[in-house]
């Protein structure tokens, strides 16, 4: 099976302004790939490109194996949800899906069927006969799904669907987009800002900054090895504990430094032999320090810590802290026995650290 | 909704809110009046005889109401030395303006859709030049107007003066469909152009269903600029094809001897009724129209 979309050395500038710079991506059928990054980073202007709706500047791009650099939109295959979901507002619900298929010429009969089976999948029924002004925001949001389902292309294309919506709405229609997804095996790309849908969406994840892809991978290639230290402070939250350190070789093999305002440095070490430089960004998760009581394993070393800040968040509690001049986030048990202003004993899982250098930002590990 | 309004205010504070809504009333009657006195005069002078024109009062209503004056303004005034009154140069203006505010709103329509929604290098700067044509007085253009409607043949025609009409209209009529399609979110155009449909096709289904109140406030706009439009209508119309301006004051200008006020007022009237009669069909469209800046959906 031929890859369902590629994109090789894809350039796109506006003047002399240049927005993306040499992207290659490549998915396989049924991929759910989820483009993210902050606002800025061109990954709206790359979902453009894929649709046809931006001339690419250079580099070519083909889907389900053809050819489609040059091609105009309408031939690529392709459906897309817009982030306004960009409902026609003067045609009814029903209208508003069976559009395309209008255009496309296709006869009233396969219409017909192709709207009543849709329009089940969504349960919009009720809704045939209303104009977008009179549907809620979820229901849009229904319809502009129609809207790309009814055409069965072979890729779909989500510019941020979900940002409209409010909090609650849009993690059932997060979960239900994927329920989605792996009913149809459809292939996907999806744009989001919001790291959290990425993780919970993608097969795929291409983290963007500037034009330029910073890492692409698995949800937990992402996650666990982030490539450089953009990624690694993007990616999940709260955020990675990114801790200035130096890292100083002895007979055993290389201890890991981390100062502290006013006390003794905490001292831990690298169990894995690494060739180190002098100094290092120490990457941990907060969830890779925790309660020297509850968790331990042969990778967790313990070290004790003054905690600034205690905030409990029901399932978890965060402790903050100050190491290497850095506020750093511990991930608690909730029945921890930190408390504000006091020491507790913390074990970091070195199992789990990156370890990033501090002048380029690249991983070391 | 009123009556629940009204029920709601009289709850409060009945007396002064009343005492305050008919003050209100008072005023707007006094400025209605006031505005509407010189009409009154008009409307009463064209059905008096001569007569009683020069022995009566300036506002005083009819004695004995006579149509005799409408009959004379409509078909049998003299403007110079023809003596056919309003009614052909009426037709005239209808053959102007009906095309020219079809023609130039249509244009204004496809023009204001291109530079909102299929931006190409240079469309800003075209569209302040055509900006810049909504300012450039009727007096400055006449000469090179006479010029190039002599070389295209259709100097002192009516398509020659529909072409005049469109031309100078097209800044106005594309600076309203601009303006009203700038807020319309482009994702719609990009919408329609994955499921397929061409420039054409998304103008048609859907940008012009949008447009209704735009349009009609172009519609409003640009007949009244055709219809009450004397100087292009006296520049560029030959006798024969001149619009209903022209011959009125022809008809108000070449009376000899004796000045037939009661005719005078009646081709007036006649010579304002249509715009009046758009106003007042779609009036409310005009003011909905001009504030519509966003689009539900």
């Amino acid at each position: 099976m031929s890859k369902i979309l590629e994109i090789n050395n894809l350039f796109k500038s506006y003047g002399p302004v240049e927005i993306l710079k040499d992207i290659n991506v490549s998915i396989d059928q049924g991929d759910f790939l989820v483009l993210v990054g902050p606002s800025g980073c061109g990954k709206s202007t790359l979902l453009n490109c894929i649709a046809g709706l931006e001339p690419i500047t250079s580099g070519n791009l083909s889907i389900g194996g053809q050819d489609m650099t040059t091609v105009s939109p309408k031939d690529r295959d392709i459906a897309m949800v817009f982030q306004s979901y960009a409902l026609y507002p003067t045609m009814t619900v029903a209208k508003n899906i069976t559009f395309g298929m209008k255009v496309r010429g296709v006869d009233q009969a396969t219409q017909d069927e192709k709207l009543a089976y849709v329009a089940q999948q969504l349960q919009i029924e009720p809704l045939l006969k209303r104009k977008p002004g009179q549907l809620s925001g979820g229901q849009r949001q229904r319809v502009a799904m129609g809207r790309a389902l009814v055409r069965d292309p072979k890729l779909f294309l989500f510019d941020e669907p979900l940002s409209n919506l409010d909090a609650k709405l849009r993690v059932e229609m997060r979960t239900e987009l994927k329920a989605l997804h792996q009913r149809l095996g459809a292939s996907m790309v999806y744009v989001t800002h919001d790291q959290i849908e990425a993780m919970t969406l993608a097969t795929k994840i291409v983290v963007m900054k500037g034009g330029i892809i910073q890492q692409i991978g698995t949800p937990a290639e992402i996650y666990n090895r982030p490539a450089n230290l953009f990624v690694a402070d993007f990616m999940g939250s709260p955020a990675m504990n990114l801790i200035p350190a130096k890292a100083v070789k002895n007979g055993k093999g290389t201890a890991i430094q981390i100062e502290r305002n006013g006390n003794t440095p905490i001292v831990l070490s690298d169990t894995k032999n690494l060739d180190l430089p002098e100094d290092v960004i120490l990457g941990v998760r907060p969830e890779d320090i925790s309660d020297a009581s509850l968790r331990a394993n042969n990778e967790t070393q313990e070290a004790d810590c003054v905690i600034e800040i205690v905030e409990p968040a029901g399932a978890d509690t965060f402790a903050v802290m100050e190491l290497g001049g850095k506020h750093v986030t511990a991930r608690l048990h909730s029945e921890t026995s930190a408390k504000a202003g006091e020491t507790q004993r913390l074990a970091f899982d070195l199992g789990k650290v990156s370890y990033f250098a501090p002048d380029t930002g690249k991983r070391l590990n | 909704m009123a009556d629940y309004s009204m029920h709601t205010v009289q709850n409060n504070n009945p007396i002064g809110k009343i005492a305050l809504r008919w003050g209100l009333y008072v005023m707007l009657g006094i400025f209605a009046v006031f505005y509407l006195m010189p009409f009154f005069v008009m409307l009463t002078t064209s059905l008096k005889s001569l007569d009683e024109i020069r022995t009566g009062d300036l506002i005083s209503l009819p004695r004995e109401v006579t149509l005799d004056a409408w009959r004379t303004a409509w078909s049998g005034a003299c403007t110079g030395i023809q003596c056919e009154g309003m009614r052909p140069y009426f037709w005239n203006s209808m053959l102007i303006a009906i095309p020219g505010v079809a023609i130039s709103t249509l244009l204004g329509a496809l023009n204001g859709y291109v530079v909102s929604q299929w931006k190409f290098r240079g469309a800003n700067i075209i569209f302040s030049l055509m900006l810049f044509g909504c300012f450039i007085p009727f007096q400055v253009v006449l000469l090179p107007m006479a010029r190039v409607l002599g070389m295209m043949g259709i100097a002192g025609t009516i398509p020659g003066l529909i072409f005049v009409h469109v031309i100078y209209g097209l800044g106005f009529t594309t600076l309203f469909f601009r303006n009203y399609y700038v807020s319309i979110p482009s994702e719609l155009t990009k919408a329609a152009k994955v499921d397929g449909a061409g420039f054409f096709r998304i103008f048609w289904s859907i940008f012009l269903p949008l447009s209704i109140p735009i349009i009609v406030v172009t519609v409003i706009w640009q007949f009244t600029q055709i219809w009450n439009d004397f100087l292009f209508g006296v520049s560029f119309s030959q006798a024969g094809t001149q619009p209903v301006t022209v011959a009125l004051n022809n008809i108000v200008n070449s009376t000899t001897g004796v000045k037939e006020y009661n005719v005078d007022m009646a081709a007036a009237i006649i010579a304002a009724l249509p715009t009046l009669l758009v106003y007042v069909v779609a009036g409310k469209y005009f003011v909905r129209g001009l504030t519509a800046g966003s689009v539900k959906g």
